[in-house]
């Protein structure tokens, strides 16, 4: 039953799932579900920008993603707006014009279906190298930005006092969320991305008391969900990104047992 | 007796403006190598303000302020943890340097707190948490302590030993203090810079000088100024009928 796209598949998606855990515990952790998902929407424009300029959708994606969130930070400055208003505003204009730029392209034929649930048999081999090779790249930088970020996360003021220059953090985290985006968008598609982030690193919150525990839990959890929710992909031939998702969902519930738990223990 | 090679941190006629708002104005001053200086002032007189300048968490300011080191610890007067971070009291400590085990638990027992090391941050009392923040700010040894109503919500015993304690530290680490504190007892006792503050430095000096000075007595009352000079009377030294200070 394992034919060659379903084992590409599956390296994409554990490569996925590497770089999806520690992202999605800041996520939680800095509040940005919405920010990412604002991210994610704007994907879409950059997808059919590849597809007109016949360019790399990976590089596309993430050059408007970066785009948005600069804007984002632009009109947080400059408008009285409150964050959650400019997020929404941002997230539902660029996918629709996104999907009114699709409508134009009439010589193109678009699986949006894919595009927004992600799709495994679209999956090649110079994905494959793409989310690898991005992979690594995210996680160094994470590693190498982990201190400044996790601290100011903690307290933005004692990082700063502390000489640790978390807004250059915050600036290339901004960056790496992009970058996560547009290599993930084929395994899961453009509205789903944002759970791969959160729904695995969730779970962890609930298992864990460190918050280097949190990182390897959500990891372990986005792997488990990545098997799972292909092998259920192939079997019933459903979408692998909300084959996922839901894979990801059912070890969330499971989670919330061992909470029940340690509450019980601690009365 | 300073060199300028002991000044840590320096604010000269620094000061802050938020929406067309004075939070502070005019400040200079400077705080050296084992030097304790202490910032007072009634609610809202821009004490906080002034030690965030200091700290350079402040980019636009009025003035300058120079920093001639980066080893520094801070406790900050409020400080909002979310609670969505899963974060023991020894992954605190680390925040924002790596440390070894002896190192951790020497500043923990330090102050008191050794046996809550593996509790959840989010489990500790306002005055556990208040001894926590102090270890992590002196377990790093730094060169600069900024100390922000440091032992607010601790008990009243904790509360002395723990000024004891920073005494200690800025005679042994001789790191440079820049303290912020509402009780004058015990601020006096240790300090050798008093900067009051209203908004502006309305007066500063040593102990004695501040307390002896007309603005300080209209900001804080007669039995303020009382209370300082009663404190001074119990050191080691007299004071002159010219206010100056001498050793016995």
């Amino acid at each position: 039953m394992f034919d060659d796209f379903f084992i590409r598949a599956l390296v994409a998606g554990i490569g996925v799932a590497f770089v999806t855990g520690p992202l999605g515990c800041f996520v939680i952790w800095r509040r940005l579900s919405y920010f990412g998902d604002t991210l994610a929407h704007s994907a879409l424009l950059g997808v059919t920008l590849a597809f007109t300029m016949e360019f790399n959708i990976a590089i596309s994606v993430f050059v408007i993603s970066s785009m948005i969130a600069l804007i984002l930070i632009q009109l947080q400055k400059k408008t009285n707006l409150p964050g959650d208003a400019l997020l929404g505003l941002l997230a539902h204009s660029s996918l629709a014009v996104g999907l009114v730029v699709i409508g134009f392209l009439t010589f193109i034929r678009f699986d949006i279906m894919g595009l927004l649930f992600g799709d495994i048999l679209a999956v090649s081999v110079n994905d494959l190298l793409i989310i690898w090779i991005g992979g690594a790249f995210i996680l160094l930088t994470l590693k190498f930005i982990w201190k400044p970020l996790f601290a100011s996360t903690v307290n933005y003021e004692l990082a700063e006092a502390e000489g640790l220059n978390p807004d250059r953090a915050k600036a290339i985290f901004t960056i790496l969320m992009a970058a996560i985006i547009a290599i993930s968008i084929k395994m899961v598609g453009l509205l789903l991305i944002t759970g791969m982030l959160i729904i695995p690193a969730a779970m962890a919150r609930n298992l864990s008391s460190s918050p280097q525990g949190m990182v390897i839990y959500s990891i372990i959890g986005g792997l488990l969900s990545v098997i799972i929710g292909l092998l259920t992909s192939l079997e019933f031939n459903t979408s692998s990104g909300p084959s996922i998702i839901t894979a990801a969902l059912l070890l969330f519930i499971l989670s919330l047992f061992k909470i029940k738990q340690s509450i019980k223990l601690k009365n | 007796m300073s060199t300028d090679q002991n000044i840590l941190v320096k604010l000269n006629d620094a000061g802050l403006q938020l929406n067309n708002k004075w939070l502070v104005k005019g400040v200079s001053l400077q705080v050296e190598k084992g030097k304790i200086v202490t910032l007072i002032g009634p609610n809202g007189s821009g004490k906080s303000t002034t030690a965030k300048i200091a700290l350079g968490i402040y980019k636009k300011i009025d003035g300058s302020v120079k920093k001639y080191t980066n080893k520094v610890g801070y406790v900050p007067q409020k400080i909002s943890i979310d609670w969505t971070l899963p974060l023991r009291v020894n992954d605190f400590m680390m925040l924002t340097e790596s440390l070894n085990k002896e190192t951790i638990d020497e500043a923990l027992s330090l102050t008191g707190v050794i046996h809550l090391k593996d509790k959840n941050l989010g489990d500790l009392s306002g005055g556990e948490f208040q001894r926590v923040l102090l270890a992590r700010a002196i377990s790093k040894k730094p060169d600069l302590l900024v100390l922000d109503e440091p032992v607010q919500g601790v008990d009243f015993t904790g509360e002395i030993a723990l000024y004891e304690l920073i005494k200690k530290i800025s005679d042994e680490l001789s790191c440079g203090i820049l303290l912020i504190s509402h009780d004058l007892h015990t601020v006096m006792s240790a300090t050798d810079h008093v900067v009051c503050l209203n908004g502006h430095v309305c007066c500063s000096g040593s102990p004695m000088d501040v307390a002896k000075n007309n603005e300080y007595k209209a900001l804080f009352g007669e039995q303020a100024s009382q209370i300082l000079s009663r404190y001074q009377h119990k050191h080691d030294h007299i004071h002159t009928d010219e206010g100056e200070i001498k050793k016995n």
